[in-house]
Order: C-alpha cells, then sequence, then structure tokens
C-alpha cells in the first residue's frame, strides 16, 4: 500500500502451549505488541523477567501514527539497545515555526544547549520505530506470539487467566502479572468494564502523509488561519524517507469519506505546496482526538501502559511518547517485585506517578487542543486576540499554543523521593529525570546516562576511592560513579553545571534515571535508607 | 472584600476614562466591539501581571452577573 515502506510480515506459529494442559503459565503477559508493549516486552526482556507479547496483528502500525519521537523515549530506547537505527534513519530537529495567515509569529529552538547525546525529536514514522524494536526485541530472544488476539481477561486472587484466539482457534493461559498494551481501544479495558473519561473534541483533522523531494528545511512548522485553509489549522512535518506528514484542520461537519478522496486531497496539498510542487500521496486518515484516561492504571494484577490507560491528541506528541516512559517506571518495579526484593505495594507507585504525567499530558494536550478548537464564541474570540496581537507584542506569542511538546515529568511528589535537605540549583531535583552530559572515562568519551544504564545508581562529586564502589541494600545493589580524579572526567562542565555537583554532592538515582535523592555530602545511612523508602519500602 | 485587588477609586479623571472606553467602540459592529474586548483584557491582563490580582478580578467580574 505504501510506496516508501514494505510491511514486515510475522507468521503465526502454534506454540507449545496450545496443545498443554491449559492453562500453560507465564510469569508475565503483555497484550498488545505496539510502540509501547514492545518497549516493555524490551525492559522486561533486559531485566531478565521472563514476558511474552500476544498481537492479534502480523504486522506493524498501520500507517506512520506517532512520528515525534522525544528525547527522553529515545534515551530509553538507547538504554535498550534500541536507538541507533531509528536515530540513523530519522529526521533530526529542534526548530519549530509558528505563523499566522501570511506571518511568521515566532520560530522556538527545543535543544538551545549543547552537550547531549540524543537530539530533542527525531522525526519517524511508528511503522519505522516499531519495526526496529521488534528486530532488538527478536535478537534478544524475545517472544512475540502473532495473531493472538486476547479476547477475554479473568483476574483472580493470585494473577489473570485469558483467553486467545488464533488462526488455529481459541487456547487459555495464566499469568501472575497481565500488562494491558492494547492500545486507545482496549479490549481488556472493556472486558474489565473499566471507565475512559475526559473530553472529546469534535473538530477534525485530515492527516496525510505525502511524499516530496523538496528542500523545506526539518522544521515544524504550523499555520493559524492559513490562505490555503482559511479559518483552521494546518501543519507540515518531516518524516524519514522523504515521507511529509501534512495535517489540516476541517471542522467538526467535515464528511471523512468526501475528505479522504484523492481529488479532494490533492487540491488540498497543491494549496499548501504550490502546484509546481511534485508529490504523491502515501497515506490518508481523518481523526478526531480525545483526551482522557483510566481512573487507575493498576487494578490488581493487571496493568494497563500506553493508549490503553490514557489518550490525548497529538498535538505535543505525548501518547506514545508518554506511553513509552509508562513501561519505563513499571518495568523496574515489577523486576524488583518479582524478585522478592521490594514489596508489593512497590507497585502501587506506578499509578501513583505515571498517573500524575498522564495528567500533565493530558492537561497540555487538552489546553492545545482547546486553543486549536475554540469550543465557544468568547474562546474564538480570545484565540483570535491572542494571534492578532502576537506579530507585535511579545507577551501574546507566549500564550500561541500550537502543542506543547513532550517533556518527560518530574515526579516532584513521588512517595518513593527523599526530600532534599540542603539547597540544590537547577532542574535536578527529587523525581526529575536525569539529564545528559558528555564524559570521559578510561580515556574514551560518552554520556553520562550511558553510564548510568539501567539499575539504582550513585553519582559522587569526588574523587574514586573516596567512598564505596557499592552498596547493597536488602539485595539492591547501587553502582557508584565517581565524577572526579580515578573516574568519570567532567570534559566540558555539564555535570557539575547540570547537577550543581560541588565537591562531595551525592546523587541516588533510580533504574529509569530518575533522582531519588541527594544531598551535599555522602552518607551511608542516609543513602541507604532512601534506596529503601525508592523500593517502596517507606522509612 | 479584601485582597490585593485595588477596588477604590484608582483613575484620574473617571469621566474621561469612560467616555474613553465607550469611544474606543464607536462604530464598531457587535463582533467587532467583542474582538477589541479581547484585545483590550489580554493586554491589560499582561500589564497587571499579578496572579492574584487577576484572579480576584475573574471572580469579581462573574459575581456580578450570575
Ligand atoms: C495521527 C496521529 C499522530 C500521532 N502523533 C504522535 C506523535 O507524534 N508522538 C507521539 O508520541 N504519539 C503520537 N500519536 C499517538 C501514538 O500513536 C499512540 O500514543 C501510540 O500508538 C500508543 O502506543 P500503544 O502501544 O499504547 O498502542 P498502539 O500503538 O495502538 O498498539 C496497540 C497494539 O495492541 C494490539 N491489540 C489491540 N487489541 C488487542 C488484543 N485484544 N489482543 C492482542 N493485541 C491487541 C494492536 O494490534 C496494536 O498492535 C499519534 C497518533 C495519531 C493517531
Amino acid at each position: 500500500m505504501l510506496k516508501t515502506y514494505k510491511y514486515p510480515e510475522f507468521h503465526y506459529s502454534r506454540s507449545e502451549d496450545q496443545d498443554a494442559a491449559p492453562p500453560a503459565h507465564h510469569p508475565v503477559l503483555i497484550v498488545g505488541g505496539g510502540m509501547v508493549g514492545l518497549t516493555m516486552a524490551l525492559e522486561l526482556r533486559l531485566k531478565g523477567v521472563p514476558a511474552i507479547v500476544l498481537e492479534q496483528g502480523e504486522t506493524v502500525s498501520d500507517g506512520s501514527r506517532s512520528i515525534c519521537q522525544a528525547k527522553r523515549t529515545l534515551e530509553i530506547w538507547d538504554r535498550q539497545g534500541a536507538a541507533a537505527p531509528m536515530i540513523e534513519k530519522g529526521i533530526t530537529w529542534n526548530i519549530g515555526r509558528v505563523r499566522h495567515q501570511g506571518n511568521e509569529l515566532y520560530s522556538f529552538d527545543l535543544l538551545p544547549e549543547q552537550g547531549h547525546k540524543i537530539p530533542a525529536f527525531v522525526n519517524l514514522q511508528q511503522y519505522w520505530v516499531e519495526e526496529y524494536l521488534i528486530q532488538r526485541l527478536s535478537a534478544l530472544g524475545g517472544e512475540i506470539r502473532w495473531r493472538n488476539k486476547v479476547m477475554g481477561v479473568e483476574p483472580h486472587g493470585d494473577g489473570v487467566t485469558i483467553e486467545v484466539d488464533t488462526p488455529d482457534g481459541p487456547y487459555r493461559l495464566s499469568c501472575d502479572y497481565l500488562i494491558a498494551a492494547d492500545g486507545a481501544r482496549s479490549q481488556m479495558r472493556r472486558e474489565m468494564d473499566l471507565a475512559f473519561t475526559g473530553q472529546v473534541f469534535n473538530d477534525k483533522f485530515l492527516i496525510t502523509d505525502i511524499e516530496m523531494k523538496a528542500d523545506f528545511p526539518s522544521e515544524r512548522w504550523f499555520w493559524f488561519d492559513p490562505e490555503f485553509n482559511p479559518g483552521q489549522s494546518a501543519l507540515l512535518h518531516r518524516q524519514a524517507d522523504n515521507v511529509w506528514r501534512l495535517d489540516f484542520q476541517i471542522g467538526a461537519d467535515a464528511d471523512n469519506e468526501e475528505e479522504m478522496k484523492h481529488e479532494n486531497v490533492i487540491p488540498r496539498v497543491k494549496a499548501m505546496l504550490g502546484e509546481e510542487t511534485p508529490f504523491e500521496l502515501e497515506w490518508i486518515s481523518v481523526y478526531t482526538f480525545q483526551c482522557r484516561r483510566l481512573e487507575k492504571f493498576r487494578h490488581g494484577s493487571v496493568f494497563f501502559i500506553g493508549d490503553a490507560a490514557h489518550q490525548v491528541s497529538p498535538f505535543g506528541a505525548r501518547g506514545g511518547n508518554g506511553g513509552v516512559q509508562d513501561a519505563d517506571n513499571l518495568g523496574w518495579k515489577l523486576d524488583l517485585v518479582m524478585r522478592g526484593l521490594a514489596p508489593e505495594s512497590l507497585l502501587g507507585t506506578y499509578d501513583e506517578e505515571r498517573i500524575f504525567a498522564a495528567d500533565e499530558n493530558i492537561l497540555n494536550s487538552t489546553r492545545s487542543t482547546d486553543f486549536l478548537t475554540p469550543k465557544t464564541p468568547v474562546s474564538r474570540a480570545f484565540r483570535d486576540a491572542v494571534l492578532s496581537l502576537a506579530q507585535d507584542c511579545p507577551f501574546a506569542r507566549s500564550l500561541v499554543n500550537s502543542g506543547r511538546l513532550s517533556v518527560p515529568a518530574t515526579l516532584s511528589h513521588s512517595s518513593l523521593n527523599t526530600p532534599d535537605e540542603e539547597a540544590f540549583e537547577g532542574q535536578m531535583t527529587p523525581g526529575a529525570p536525569a539529564a545528559d552530559a558528555p564524559l570521559r572515562h578510561d580515556g574514551r568519551e560518552g554520556w553520562l546516562l550511558d553510564h548510568l544504564g539501567g539499575g539504582f545508581k550513585g553519582v559522587f562529586f569526588g574523587p574514586r576511592g573516596a567512598i564505596p564502589h557499592h552498596l547493597d541494600v536488602g539485595g539492591v545493589r547501587i553502582d557508584i560513579l565517581c565524577v572526579g580524579d580515578g573516574g568519570i572526567e567532567d570534559v566540558q562542565g555539564w555535570i557539575a553545571r547540570r547537577y550543581d555537583g560541588r565537591p562531595g554532592s551525592f546523587y541516588l538515582l533510580r533504574p529509569d534515571q530518575h533522582v531519588a535523592g541527594r544531598w551535599r555530602r555522602f552518607d551511608e545511612e542516609k543513602v541507604k535508607s532512601a534506596l529503601s523508602r525508592a523500593v517502596g519500602k517507606a522509612s | 472584600m479584601t485582597g490585593v485587588l485595588n477596588c477604590d477609586p484608582n483613575i484620574e479623571q473617571p469621566d474621561d476614562f469612560y467616555e474613553s472606553l465607550i469611544r474606543l467602540h464607536d462604530g464598531l459592529t457587535d463582533e467587532q466591539s467583542r474582538d477589541v474586548n479581547a484585545r483590550l483584557i489580554l493586554i491589560l491582563a499582561n500589564h497587571v501581571g499579578d496572579r492574584r490580582v487577576l484572579d480576584e478580578a475573574f471572580r469579581l467580574a462573574r459575581e456580578g452577573v450570575e
């Protein structure tokens, strides 16, 4: 169907569970092999937790859908060994421009500072993303069962039993933990009769990908009320393989069938790009958007992640990116609990932390969508007033909202954090995701996040040997990196700047690289007690 | 009303001010007036800046209508 992409075909094969005495048991089952379920599977695989993905389809995402992959998401995939081909294949961009009628209102640079391994955003079609995640998972020996559609789900005291439909007919499986990553229309959600509430927006958006060999820059261009789409908005954004995403707001009353006809799409595209620009249509779809979530993401042994748990409009690119961070949050918690190193209550903090993050994403996405599609005459009047003032008044530019692009949540209120006792400058507060920085170690250039990896880590600002190389707290190991003599060399000073790393300071970081606690002096007892708190043994 | 919003007379020559405010809308359609008002609110709100003042003003403005 697509000209620039050949959908891989993955084949159903009968598993021995289908012939075993039912139900065969597995520790963890993941329902849905979309970008979030696959990230979950990779995380568990790398942590040594056995998990199987059950996917109803036999290929990757239908259409390019999520194209903007955010820095934090790519950092997670990089830790999982999956990001390199995505960054290589995708389009790196940092600049966005917002226009109103004929004028540019403002432009923004998402990564104004140097000293990060991963760019602010890489645009890559969701089908490519999923293909690379599948490649990585296969290389690690992970199992995906294609054309396995989960039909029924039955939670019970100590686990979950599910019914799976296959080309050979149905079979049953049981597991200790079920992770529902089955997308916005989640069947798991419906089977468990869980309400999915929030706002629905009526305006429709015609979303089309075209193949075009034009030398437009790799920037995000957003128009309010352009000549070619009067009274509405539009977006142009580059993806891999000379594919471009075009997005036209078409109002609430548009007729989907009509709008999607090639003879109607082509004139729209020409009006945007100019008559002479040659292009080919690649993909066309009409969407309306919702911002909503489940009241709770954890229901006993069932965890909802990604779009199954929460859904947002795409302005801000917070859907897929938010979902990937769910998987990052849940992975290490399940690992520790299943190895008996953390109490069951740690799993409850998945709900606490990711509902907080989802609400931040929903709030931002809702505000953007409200700005783009004002619901009442008075909200339209204010919106238009903002746009009409923005050309001349800098204050009005800050109110123009074409999407507040995905940044990871700082989990500042998490019960897993140990609050600061002393003052620190900068953003690395307890709950914040660790910032990257360049470094040199053993004569080799590298990056801080690569050194943090996926376990508990201490970062000490001082010479190696001054404090222990690692600590063990009830079987949980903290490896300690030293930024100083004999350890990591802070080549450009970014580590000290970003972490306010005055000599003697110590940070404790979680396996998902969020800050658990920090002190101006290393105190073993305090670090150990912060670790206990970070694994859910509130002290 | 206790708080940070100044509800005491604060504009010199209030009649002049009031006349100017009404004149601002001379010759405009209802729709244009609404747009001018929206721009005016945004301009003044930014000038005030203080969210506590603005929030009190929001409350006071709405109280008089419902
Ligand atoms: C037009 C558009 C643009 C977007 N742009 C962005 C963007 O730029 N950035 C961003 O971050 N997000 C974006 N999003 C959102 C993003 O696509 C979603 O948030 C993301 O796909 C969620 O991933 P997921 O794995 O949770 O769900 P999905 O990708 O929907 O995957 C769910 C998977 O579960 C499978 N499944 C469903 N039911 C069952 C079942 N019963 N049994 C077995 N398998 C099942 C499905 O086949 C599918 O493979 C966009 C979305 C749209 C529509």
